[in-house]
């Protein structure tokens, strides 16, 4: 069959499909978008006269975007009638192959795939090589295979075309593809005889004649030249681009000409005579004329290890904050201390066979040992189980009872006779009288968030024996908080509209105010606690939820006999204080009673800062569970505790809850530190010391140095003013930002090639090297508070002016040549390391908890009334360096046994070997923190 | 790869007779040993061979226009999913997300191979996304969390973990 039948046939199918299109035409234009020289149009066109289906065309521009999703415009592109967008061409001629009666077939799909895949990057590549270089033979070498590969499957068959005697999508598209090659008679791709007979078959179908004129024009290859300059060139080998640019897509600030000029001139002026720092001198007191800040993290209680939702919730923001504080020249003074009164230290004691003090001490220093890990930076670091807790919490007692805010009551109290004790609140569960949760606590229920007292709880179940617990009466001591509702409600009035009170704070007050104030039990019948001074209450304790929050009183009292002249000094001191979210009632309402109540002219809290929950990898942190990284086994992970703060305060539950994820923390150590930060004030101090012999070099600035300066200073001015408003992690952002820009302001100048160049080039490579090291120390500022080992060793390399960071954070900040020409550098090295995919697997594993998830919860631990005593095996400590002597101890000792076994050697001295096997494979699971093999297993035949 | 593919393919379709299989190339391109016809080669043509084997012609889509999105979205898969660079990814990820916006599946109200191949061909790069990324590409997370629980469908891939609720708050401070 010769093609001229071929269009009778088509003629027929077209008339038969007639009534089809009319309805498809009826619901919407469909319309082709095609473009000048564009190869891919060919096949469009040809198969759209082909297929005799009717439809507009319209030429448009390369790089005018006719799909609006996607984000390179890509041409030819089929409008439907629904509205969709056809952009892959082989895709446009199978549907108007389809509608025109010639349904895909397997042949027709397997061509087409073949010509996506193997044939069209060849010819793409070839045709740059014709088109844009003139070389032939170079293209031919590149069409060999695919054109080889399709000699072959034409001459094996005895059709005219690929896949029947009439031409079909396949042929259409394939000829298409190698139409602008084959036609070029300079073109020689060798002897192909099939080829070209087919291809000349599907030459004389006229549709393919009338396409190719209107894309080629007559001019071959030569007309696609336009197009193929905006290609990609294919022919290098696809690689990874090493540039960094994830999350880069903040969108550009605008900067105005005088903004630029400003930030220029502030820069040249340079380092004038700063105040040199002031040593801290302890005990840091409020000072006239000074902002007198004094800082508070929630009181992490004793007897849990904290996890990494508590040290980001707590001390760790407030850590970040103070530093801050420090540098902005702020007098300030963070405390923070363990709180240690309550059952739970008193049955964690019992657990361990040691006295209540004793645990506390125990304990007390392993916080303190934590949080020196992640270098938190207290003024002082005390203890609730002091003297003076008792001294001031009784007086703050007396006051209020004097003043009669307290009201006398007998309570019924669930006893367990089984325990031979009163229950405290978290040692008693049932189920919510308000929602019906069923495993609401004693004081609080975790679904609905509403207080309970024990013996409202439907269902009460001791939860050390499980057994029904009795009510008995007792005579305990109420805060009548609804006589002290008002006074409240006034201060809190002033506190929250001056203060900087995070949304979560002030909208968990308000519920509680809303719901109405009732007296609160301040006393309990326990003994490890502070004792009620009261004659009528010999016996009893107070309660921690109102003996805690006096423990910033008397820590600051064990630090300072002037410590009154924090906490009674309201006009003078603004105090901040940290916590997570759970923790804000009592911060804002109860406590706040308690010292209006007493009025002594207490510092009542100006700023609240609470945190939202840090889950663990989509669950909860749970030591009960062993999921999740607890403070004493960060360090254990190898990873540097800068890194640790900075992933921590990169993902701080500021808003909403947010999740610790080992996959995300490698990336974004292996993104933003080493690839962004390290990368930039690495070269920015390489340049120094290799081109310009550590002596930073004259700086002659032109626009796009201006404009950096502008830049890097309008980030500096943004993180002042976040950190002002204690919005931590979005300041780290302005910080990564800042040497983002750098990174492209010495990509975009390349001062290692300048410095090659003649006169000019080499004072442009000294001033963007001038600019950059400048940048690296304003960043080496701005990182203190959030990374300050980092910071301190980008100083020392540096040699940084010891007044430079203050000067750049006082004020609304300003970015300064603190570095001025002629200042020598000290040695330069690496900041940062790679986090490797093994080493975060490995530990994923290792803190993956070994049980499936239920719903045991250790969110972040609510302080007042807090945990029942869960704890980890004291054995299960892990330590990479012992596994590693371990593990070469194993390797060894398994040699031994294979040749004792080779040799044939007698079973008793073999097992005594075996055992020294097994034995050193347990101390190798017990040094990498897993649960060894139970040993049963070896007398067992396999 | 491609070959593990296709059996967790043919397993959603419920073919019983296992097809031998063999690759091609360096690419090892797949190719199928079929005994009433000559051999089927490329993973879209031996994808779209076994869904009409299976008397599915549906998951190819019901009508031309379908059909034709379809085949787009399969040839999106082998030509620019597959091998694609790292700075490729982002832009089909971004390009797809804004696909997905107003779409259940990629051929819009109903599950085609389309969805199938996609998500054999994605997961290597979804399993690789941070939290963060994923929900920066929330379209195609909702996406892909759809067709990895559509019964049958996962077969040789781990899951996923696609968290439902936000965690960082959308761009800009």
């Amino acid at each position: 069959m010769i093609a001229s039948d071929r269009f009778c046939l088509l003629l027929s199918v077209y008339t038969a499909c007639r009534s089809d299109f009319r309805s498809i035409i009826a619901d919407g234009e469909m319309k082709l978008f095609i473009g000048e020289g564009n190869p891919h149009c060919l096949k469009v066109l040809a198969a759209l006269e082909l297929s005799g289906v009717r439809c507009e065309t319209q030429l448009v521009k390369h790089e005018e975007k006719v799909v609006p999703y996607l984000t390179h415009p890509v041409l030819p592109i089929l409008q439907l009638p629904s509205g969709q967008h056809l952009f892959s061409p082989n895709s446009i001629c199978q549907y108007l192959f389809d509608i025109s009666g010639q349904k895909a077939t397997d042949a027709t799909n397997q061509w087409l795939e073949w010509e996506a895949t193997n044939l069209q990057p060849a010819v793409l590549q070839s045709l740059q090589l014709v088109a844009l270089q003139g070389k032939r033979v170079e293209a031919a070498a590149v069409m060999k295979e695919p054109l080889s590969w399709l000699e072959q499957s034409l001459s094996k068959r005895k059709a005219s075309f690929l896949t029947d005697e009439v031409v079909s999508v396949a042929d259409v598209v394939l000829w298409a593809a190698l139409y602008p090659l084959l036609s070029d008679s300079a073109f020689e791709p060798g002897d192909l005889q099939a080829v070209r007979g087919w291809f000349e078959r599907v030459c004389s179908v006229s549709a393919c004649q009338s396409a190719a004129l209107r894309v080629l024009q007559g001019k071959g290859a030569e007309a696609l030249k336009s197009f193929l300059q905006k290609q990609p060139v294919t022919h290098t080998p696809r690689r990874d681009s090493p540039s960094n640019s994830t999350e880069a897509e903040d969108s550009e600030r605008e900067l105005s000409p005088e903004e630029i000029e400003e930030a220029a001139q502030v820069y040249s002026e340079g380092l004038k005579d700063f105040t040199v720092v002031t040593e801290r001198k302890h005990p840091v007191l409020p000072q006239e004329g000074k902002r007198n800040v004094l800082i508070t993290s929630a009181l992490p209680y004793v007897n849990n290890v904290p996890h990494l939702g508590n040290i980001i919730g707590c001390v760790l923001s407030a850590d970040v904050f103070a530093r801050y504080g420090r540098l902005r020249g702020w007098n300030l003074l963070y405390i923070c201390g363990t709180d240690e009164y309550g059952t739970a230290t008193e049955n964690k004691a019992r657990e361990e066979g040691l006295t209540p003090q004793q645990i506390c001490d125990k304990y007390h220093c392993i916080h303190a040992s934590i949080y020196q890990w992640f270098q938190i930076d207290f003024d002082f670091f005390g203890r609730t189980t002091t003297q003076h807790q008792t001294e001031i919490a009784q007086d703050i007692f007396w006051r209020l009872h004097e003043r009669g805010f307290l009201l006398e009551d007998t309570v019924e109290q669930l006893r367990c006779e089984g325990c031979q004790r009163f229950l405290a609140d978290r040692f008693v569960e049932g189920e919510c009288p308000h929602c019906r949760y069923p495993e609401a606590r004693g004081d609080q229920c975790d679904k609905c968030g509403r207080l309970i007292n024990a013996v409202e709880l439907k269902n009460p179940q001791c939860k050390v024996c499980k057994e029904t617990p009795v009510i008995r009466s007792s005579k305990h001591l109420f805060l009548n908080l609804p006589k002290l509702e008002q006074d409240l409600e006034q201060w809190l009035q002033t506190s929250t509209a001056a203060g900087d009170w995070t949304t979560n704070a002030r909208h968990i007050t308000r519920s509680w105010l809303r719901d109405g104030l009732k007296p609160r039990c301040i006393t309990r019948d326990l003994k490890w606690g502070t004792p009620v001074p009261h004659p009528d209450y010999k016996e009893k304790v107070f309660y921690v939820w109102f003996d805690a929050p006096i423990g910033y009183l008397s820590i600051t009292a064990n630090y300072t006999d002037q410590w009154e002249r924090w906490w009674k000094n309201p006009q003078q001191v603004e105090l901040y204080n940290f916590m997570a979210k759970d923790n804000v009632p009592f911060h804002s309402v109860v406590f706040p009673c308690s010292l209006l109540g007493a009025q002594d002219n207490y510092t009542l809290v100006n700023n609240l800062i609470a945190t939202e929950y840090l889950n663990y990898e989509d669950t909860k942190f749970s030591k009960s569970r062993g999921v999740g990284v607890f403070g004493d086994m960060a360090k254990d992970t190898g990873i540097p505790s800068d890194v640790w703060r900075f992933y921590l305060l990169y993902l701080r539950p500021e808003g909403q809850d947010s999740a610790f994820s080992w996959t995300d923390m490698a990336l974004k150590n292996n993104s933003e530190l080493l690839n962004n930060l390290g990368n930039f004030i690495n070269r920015a101090g390489m340049f120094v010391s290799k081109f310009f012999d550590g002596c930073v070099p004259e700086m002659l600035l032109n626009d796009d140095d201006k404009r950096l300066i502008a830049q890097v200073c309008w980030e500096l001015k943004q993180y002042i003013q976040l950190l002002d408003k204690v919005r931590i992690r979005d300041a780290l952002k302005c910080i990564l930002n800042m040497s983002r820009h750098g990174n492209q302001y010495i990509q975009l100048n390349e001062p290692w090639k300048k410095i090659k160049g003649g006169a000019e080039d080499r004072c442009r490579a000294g001033t963007v090297t001038g600019v950059s090291v400048n940048v690296a120390c304003l960043l080496a500022a701005v990182l203190e508070p959030f990374m300050p080992t980092v910071s301190l060793s980008i100083r020392s390399q540096l040699q940084a002016p010891e007044s430079s960071s203050r000067a750049m954070l006082s004020g609304p900040g300003a970015f300064i040549c603190t570095l001025p020409a002629g200042h020598r550098i000290g040695t330069v090295s690496p900041l940062f390391q790679k986090l490797e995919n093994e080493q975060i697997e490995a530990l994923r594993k290792r803190f993956g908890g070994l049980q499936t998830p239920s719903n045991s919860s250790v969110a972040v631990e609510s302080k007042p009334n807090a945990g029942a005593a869960q704890h980890t095996p004291a054995s299960v400590t892990a330590d990479p360096e012992r596994a590693k002597q371990l593990t070469a101890l194993v390797a060894e000792q398994g040699e031994k046994v294979r040749a004792l076994k080779a040799q044939k050697a007698e079973k008793s001295a073999i097992g005594v070997e075996v055992a020294k096997l097994l034995d050193l494979k347990n101390q190798l699971c017990l040094a990498e923190g897993k649960t060894p093999e139970p040993p049963a297993q070896k007398t067992k035949k396999k | 790869m491609a070959l593990r593919e296709l059996n967790s393919l043919e397993r959603f379709l419920g073919l019983k007779k296992a097809n031998k299989y063999s690759t091609q190339g360096g690419k090892k391109v797949p190719v199928l040993q079929n005994n009433n016809g000559p051999a089927l080669t490329g993973l879209v043509t031996i994808a779209c061979h076994l869904v009409k084997e299976a008397k599915r012609p549906e998951l190819l889509g019901d009508d031309a226009e379908q059909r034709a999105v379809v085949q787009q979205w399969l040839e999106h898969r082998i030509t620019k999913l597959d091998n694609c660079s790292k700075e490729e990814v982002k832009v089909i990820l971004k390009d797809l997300n804004r696909y997905l916006e107003d779409k259940v599946y990629l051929a819009g109200n109903v599950f085609t191979l389309a969805d199938i191949l996609m998500y054999y061909g994605i997961h290597h790069i979804i399993v690789e996304l941070a939290i963060q990324e994923k929900e920066c590409y929330l379209n195609v997370s909702r996406w892909f969390d759809h067709i990895q629980h559509y019964p049958g469908i996962r077969h040789h891939l781990p899951p996923v973990v696609v968290l439902r609720n936000r965690v960082y708050p959308s761009g800009h401070h």
